[in-house]
């Protein structure tokens, strides 16, 4: 029996990160549909590391990072050389203005640590508040010229600044809507006009922080919408690879941290509350999914090397 | 394509008899168009018609009965390759294994969990839904004493496993009149098998060692009258399980191809030893097609997740997931703990209380009914604004649980809180945050 093939018209582009030293996207039909169509890259797993300690965690994320939670440079290493990073996000959580209020000048040592000190593609994500990181990134855009990294989120409101920064210093620019694919492909025009070039773009879904049991469902669907219109509708502004920084939103969830005997054990409940969404998010399309626990990140890796080998 | 109601109601005898359970042959057209009918309740119609019509008339995918009364198992009836398209109709159902190696502790231990892990959320209950019942000894006797200690224990929907009439025999006198699912018709006892699923009006799973074997294999049962089956097309790794999914949806979708038109049965606890990876197997195999999952056991830190997960890929594209309007208690408020106020929209509840356990500030949350609406469209509706959160301050009575007067409304609707003032007199009404992952900051530097 032939399986009936759905005619793809189009295809996410392949763009290439990190200077040219590793490639996402590139998928020819919809996620590991291998067998009417191709992924040439696999999706990638990017490990977190943040700018300060991050003491609040469930003691489940703390426990593989105690050690190098005061070193962001230590912390990258650990991730890439013992947890298997694929790529590393330096979440800058530390710029928000609700919280340590850090300025640029703080921040900067630590974006130029982690990218000194490992060899796989650097993600640089802001504090997700507007203004402050229309401040900030393109400060870390400037900071680095001997390599490209990728920088985010670039939103409606600020767009112009970071876009401008990754134009001129070559980065990539993450593109961030939140869960509607008309706006996504507004931004991602807004940042063609400015100049960014295709090649450069990256966008994100998800702002709104959708995880298992917590609305994953509107961009898991707004993910299998985008990969409709890009791959059989030819719309080409929508045809850049997805990635998804869902971790942090997991792990502040209440049931994370509830003593219930009836949700069984808590560390494995975290691991795979994280590991579930993040397959949940591969699955409706992410080329690039930001992850915290080592161990998630095995079970994510295994299971996406099982649906592509 | 199929046909319309109008079509289907000018083939029909047109004797508004009433015979089929709906009272008008209109009606009755409406009903087949939308596959919610079948043309063998119309007592008069013609064997040409009759013909004529049912290929038109049956869903696409079969729906499937397993078990009977409150603990019966729909599955099947799919309409749609994609949730955004159109709602899936029944959530993936959730089975658990009990075998015969098992010994009595063992099972008593699966059945009980079978019963207690269930969960409140959204004014739903998550639970699982099906015990497999697996015969690995080909003993007929053991088999139907473990169906018996099943059934004493539980009014759970089954699916007896067994390769051996027999023993299915057996199972099935065990457990009579209970519908179980029989697990499996196969290319050497289909006959077989076929005899206890007719006799007993049990539906039957058949398996194949491939899509075609069990295309094959349904077009025969077909023949010999069985229509209740479910298919297994022997999959046993995740990826070649999601293409099979995958091809077994599109199939009687896109192509018509009815010998594949039916709910499937995946085995997860059979791709992998690591339960870890076995819950992650199961949630692809939610969101991609699968009408019964198989899990070799049952734990609250992979169940719950898979729960939730259901919930999600199964909700109402069309309408939002809305909670209950009321007061959520979160931590362990005092008299002097904050009030905060936010709409019904679930996820905004969910996204606000996650917020505020993070904060660890024990608070109240005060949850209004606006039609499933975020705070902001909810504002521009006129369905969150002054008066209706004012209504609710006094519906609620919160003000009999705590000493102070504050009111903590959403930033995003910060231009209400003078109308509120004067709604809520001796009320202060503080603005909170615009965005919700600031109120955890917010609530530490809460003073009364």
């Amino acid at each position: 029996m032939d399986i009936p093939k759905i005619k793809y018209s189009g295809r996410i582009k392949e763009i290439s990160v990190a200077g040219g030293a590793v490639t996402v996207g590139g998928e020819t039909s919809y996620p590991f549909h291998l067998f009417e169509g191709e992924m040439p890259h696999r999706p990638m797993i990017a490990m977190e590391v943040f700018d300060s300690p991050q003491d609040e965690w469930p003691q489940a994320c703390l426990e593989p990072f105690t050690d190098v939670m005061r070193s962001p440079s230590a912390w990258a290493k650990k991730c890439v050389e013992k947890f298997g990073a694929e790529m590393i996000c330096l979440q800058l959580a530390g710029a928000d203005p609700n919280g340590l209020n850090r300025a640029a000048g703080e921040l900067i040592p630590a974006v130029k640590e982690v990218a000194a000190s490992v060899n796989v593609p650097v993600i640089v994500w802001g504090c997700e508040n507007d203004d402050k990181d229309a401040e900030v990134l393109p400060k870390v855009a400037e900071s680095i010229q001997d390599k490209k990294i990728i920088i985010g989120p670039a939103t409606d409101k600020n767009y112009k600044k970071v876009g401008a920064a990754c134009i001129a210093y070559g980065h990539t620019v993450v593109a961030s809507t939140p869960i509607d694919i008309n706006l996504a492909k507004q931004l991602n025009i807004l940042l063609g006009d400015l100049g960014v070039p295709d090649s450069q773009i990256i966008i994100d879904l998800n702002i709104g922080g959708c995880t298992i049991g917590y609305g994953l469902e509107y961009t898991y669907s707004v993910m299998e919408r985008q990969k409709q219109a890009a791959l059989s509708q030819q719309d080409e502004k929508l045809q850049f690879p997805v990635l998804c920084n869902f971790a942090r939103d997991v792990w502040k969830k209440r049931e994370i941290t509830l003593d219930d005997e009836k949700l069984g054990d808590k560390k494995k409940r975290g691991i795979l509350f994280e590991a579930m969404t993040g397959c949940m998010l591969a699955i409706a399309g992410a080329d690039i999914l930001v992850m915290r626990h080592p161990e998630a990140v095995r079970l994510l890796k295994n299971m996406i090397n099982n649906l592509t080998k | 394509m199929a046909l319309t109601g109008i079509e289907i109601f000018k083939k029909l005898p047109k004797t508004n008899c009433g015979k089929c359970g709906v009272p008008t042959c209109l009606a009755f057209a409406m009903q087949l168009a939308a596959g919610k009918a079948e043309l063998s309740a119309c007592p008069f119609v013609s064997d040409a018609v009759k013909t004529e019509l049912s290929e038109a008339s049956a869903p696409p995918i079969r729906q499937v009965v397993i078990g009977t009364g409150d603990s019966a198992v729909k599955t099947g009836g799919e309409t749609v390759l994609f949730r955004h398209e159109k709602t899936f109709v029944n959530p993936a159902a959730l089975a658990v294994l009990i075998s015969d190696e098992m010994n009595d502790a063992q099972v008593e231990e699966r059945i009980k969990k079978f019963s207690e892990l269930r969960y409140e959320r959204v004014g739903l209950t998550l639970k699982p839904d099906l015990i497999a019942v697996k015969d690995t000894k080909g003993d007929p006797g053991a088999f139907a004493a473990l169906v018996s200690r099943i059934t004493g224990r539980t009014n759970a929907a089954l699916i007896l496993m067994s390769l051996k009439p027999e023993v299915i025999s057996a199972g099935v006198k065990a457990c009579a009149g209970q519908k179980p699912l029989i697990y499996a018709a196969t290319g050497d006892n289909a006959e077989a098998m076929a005899g206890i699923a007719k006799e007993n009006s049990c539906p039957l799973a058949v398996r194949g060692r491939d899509l075609d074997e069990t295309a094959g294999l349904t077009q025969k049962l077909e023949a010999a009258g069985i229509r209740d089956m479910v298919i297994d097309p022997g999959s046993r790794s995740a990826r070649q399980a999601l293409e099979d999914e995958v091809a077994a949806r599109r199939a009687p979708l896109l192509n018509k191809f009815r010998p594949l038109g039916f709910p499937t049965i995946t085995f997860p606890c059979e791709m992998t030893q690591d339960p870890m990876e076995e819950a992650l197997i199961a949630s692809i195999l939610i969101a991609k097609y699968a009408g019964i999952i198989v899990l070799s056991d049952l734990a609250g830190e992979s169940l719950f997740p898979l729960l939730v997960t259901r919930l999600n890929i199964f909700t109402d594209p069309q309408r939002p997931m809305a909670t209950r309007e009321g007061i959520y208690e979160i931590g362990k408020p005092g008299d002097n703990s904050p009030v905060l106020v936010t709409t019904n929209f679930s996820l905004t509840y969910f996204i606000v209380s996650g917020e505020i356990e993070t904060s660890r500030v024990p608070s109240w949350l005060l949850v209004q009914d606006a039609e499933g609406l975020s705070v902001l469209t909810a504002w521009a509706a006129d369905k969150f604004v002054a008066e209706t959160i004012a209504a609710l301050v006094k519906k609620t009575g919160i003000a009999d649980k705590i000493k102070h007067k504050k009111l903590v409304i959403p930033g995003a609707v910060a231009r209400i809180s003078g109308e509120l003032e004067e709604e809520l007199p001796g009320w202060e009404i503080i603005i909170g945050p615009r965005e919700a992952a600031h109120i955890p900051a917010f609530l530490r530097q809460w003073k009364t």
